[in-house]
């Protein structure tokens, strides 16, 4: 684990190769004899040439110093790292749906169609919403998709709108979907219990302003209790509600944010609905929307006809499309079968036992770390490194410290509003030994921050790279490999 | 810190040193310190106009990203073009090689608005509980 791993390009030797073809039977051609000249490639130097099982050790030995959820907790706030189930691996990979393609017409594609279809009806149920568009391939997509059809919406009935509001406690996707769009981002400040005043709210809300843009719980891990007068507010100036589903872990089956007066969302499969993410992914961010807005949803949407299902494309003022075909399938059919084996009820306990293992870690730690909204939080809790900052230690050193307890460190200094925040969201899928060693490994390191701060400026001391430079990496970055 | 007393603020902390009609524009030692090593600033096109208080561009560091406030409405006449190469000048000369903008002040009568020395100090104070 210790060796210095070179670089794919720095292995290998000319003419090495990892597999040698048969040859073909079909007679070849010559490229040059087919495409024009200006159409080939110039030969690529540099390029690695490198044996089978010298690729397969490098790439190995590189993923072993990854890390990840069937690692190791990773309570990494507001992404809602849980353990990812095998069993939603194997149905995605029944050859009924791996083998299918995307141009194979309706009639021969009734399985995946029902899947959809009724993977539709159940993010509905979930969350309170008349419809869903499963394409979007991630949050941020869906953030735009949903927020192309407000623009849409308020086109189409002359009033076209130059304003967004959005807390200053939203994730940073959200203010960029909104400029994307063309609007102007208006922030609200959070109050001092965290949340949106809607006295603050009613004061700025005005006909220019298209939509609110919100997160519910909030990126504090705090629900939002005015929701229903804060919504109220915008629908009577003629805004729409956007909510960001990033914190949906928090809600299943206790409360629905249709029912709280919001008109569009986006749900993060790859978050709430247990499939991969990141390297794991690709992610998967639906979009659910109220009546208002279904003639702009788009297209194609699945409809229901008898006993047999159609993609439909003849929707009235469609935005059009906005992924190729039909969405991340493979990541569709993972969060299908994880609604199919936890059930409703199963589904309701996943976000009491998140809240349940966020207020444990929170109250334990209180007496060790500063939190700055100290009160009965969701599926998140916000911790400052104010108390260690008095000894020079950040919420970064705290963060890299972790790593040497074998822990994913938290986010970092998210949300903006809590100067040095770590932002630790347990899951449901941790039992209480983990986050009870997770808890000590943050005591010790608190107690070390006043005895030995030092010793927690280098961290880490583990891994086979310890504290890397960000500024330099950030200020002089050196992104290509030169041959 | 250090807060130069012949210098105007805003609550961003935004500092301005107005000079007949004109004004330099940067951010306060307090600032650069919550940001943290500053990596990369966004400058606005000379002849930019902006309102009072919008943003007028975005700073970044390792830990952050924040937008820039105009303190007064305003014509932007010049930019740092060292800041492009050399963001860490925000750091290590916040009032005066860090500076990131000038202004034709549109309105004079927004300067009321602006915090003094000693309304700023009081703000950085109110911040900090």
């Amino acid at each position: 684990m210790l060796i210095n791993e070179p670089l794919i390009f720095e292995i290998g030797s000319e003419g090495r190769s990892a597999y040698s073809l048969p040859d073909t039977d079909v007679p070849e051609t010559d490229i040059k004899d087919i495409l024009p000249e200006g159409m080939l490639r110039e030969d690529i130097s540099g390029f690695p040439e490198v044996s089978e099982a010298d690729v397969v050790r490098h790439f190995t030995r590189l993923s072993r110093l990854n890390y990840n959820v069937d690692h190791g907790f990773y309570p990494l706030g507001s992404c809602t790292m849980k353990y990812n189930p095998r069993i939603n691996e194997d149905v995605a990979r029944l050859p009924g749906f791996s083998m299918i393609h995307p141009y194979q017409p309706p009639e021969i594609s009734q399985g995946i169609l029902k899947l959809m279809y009724e993977l539709e009806l159940y993010l509905a149920e979930i969350s309170g919403m008349d419809r869903i568009s499963l394409q979007p391939a991630a949050g941020a997509q869906g953030e735009l998709a949903g927020m192309l059809m407000i623009r849409a919406y308020h086109t189409l009935r002359d009033d076209p709108r130059k304003k967004v509001i959005l807390p200053d406690s939203s994730h940073g996707t959200n203010p960029a979907s909104v400029s994307l769009c063309g609007y102007r981002a208006i922030e609200i400040k959070s109050d001092k219990r965290g949340l949106i005043d809607p006295k603050k709210l009613r004061q700025i809300m005005d006909e220019d302003v298209a939509a609110l843009m919100l997160t519910n719980p909030n990126t504090l891990g705090l629900f939002e209790k005015d929701i229903l007068e804060i919504t109220g507010i915008v629908h009577d100036k003629g805004g729409i509600v956007y909510c960001d589903g990033a914190n949906l872990n928090a809600l299943l089956g206790i409360a629905r944010l249709g029912d709280m007066g919001i008109d569009v969302l986006h749900f993060n499969l790859h978050k709430t609905f247990s499939t991969p993410h990141g390297g794991g992914g690709p992610g998967a961010g639906p979009i659910g929307i109220k009546d208002v807005l279904s003639d702009f949803l788009p297209v194609p949407v699945i409809k229901k006809e008898g006993d047999s299902y159609q993609l439909n494309y003849n929707v009235l003022h469609s935005i059009g499309k906005v992924k190729a075909f039909y969405g991340n399938i493979g990541v569709l059919i993972k969060a299908y079968a994880y609604i199919r084996t936890m059930g409703a009820d199963g589904l309701r306990r996943v976000s009491e036992v998140a809240v349940i293992n966020a207020n444990y870690i929170r109250n334990r730690l209180q007496d060790f770390y500063d939190i700055p909204y100290n009160s009965h939080c969701m599926h998140e809790c916000v911790l400052s490194d104010k108390i260690q900052g008095k000894h020079g230690i950040t919420a970064l050193d705290i963060a890299k410290s972790l790593i040497d307890y074998g822990f994913h460190p938290p986010t970092i200094y998210f949300p903006l509003i809590v100067k040095g925040a770590m932002m630790i969201e347990p899951t449901e899928t941790e039992t209480k030994e983990t986050l009870d060693r997770f808890i000590e490994a943050m005591i010790d390191i608190a107690m070390r921050a006043e005895d030995d701060p030092e010793s927690l400026r280098h961290a880490p001391s583990t891994t086979k790279v310890g504290r890397l430079d960000e500024v330099r990496a950030a200020r002089k970055p050196n992104l290509r490999w030169r041959v | 810190m250090d807060f130069p007393e012949d210098l105007l603020y805003t609550k961003e902390h935004e500092w301005v040193r107005i000079d007949n009609g004109k004004a330099v524009v940067g951010i306060t030692e307090y600032a650069q310190q919550e940001l943290g090593d500053v990596v990369f600033v966004e400058l606005p096109s000379v002849g930019t106009e902006v309102a009072y208080m919008d943003p007028f561009g975005v700073i970044e560091s390792v830990k952050t990203v924040a937008d820039l406030y105009s303190p007064l409405t305003c014509e932007v006449l010049e930019v740092n073009h060292e800041l492009e190469t050399q963001p860490e000048l925000v750091n290590s000369s916040p009032y005066d090689k860090g500076w990131i903008i000038e202004i034709a002040i549109s309105n004079m009568e927004e300067v009321g608005h602006l915090l003094s020395h000693d309304d700023y100090m009081a703000h950085i104070e109110d911040t900090e509980d």
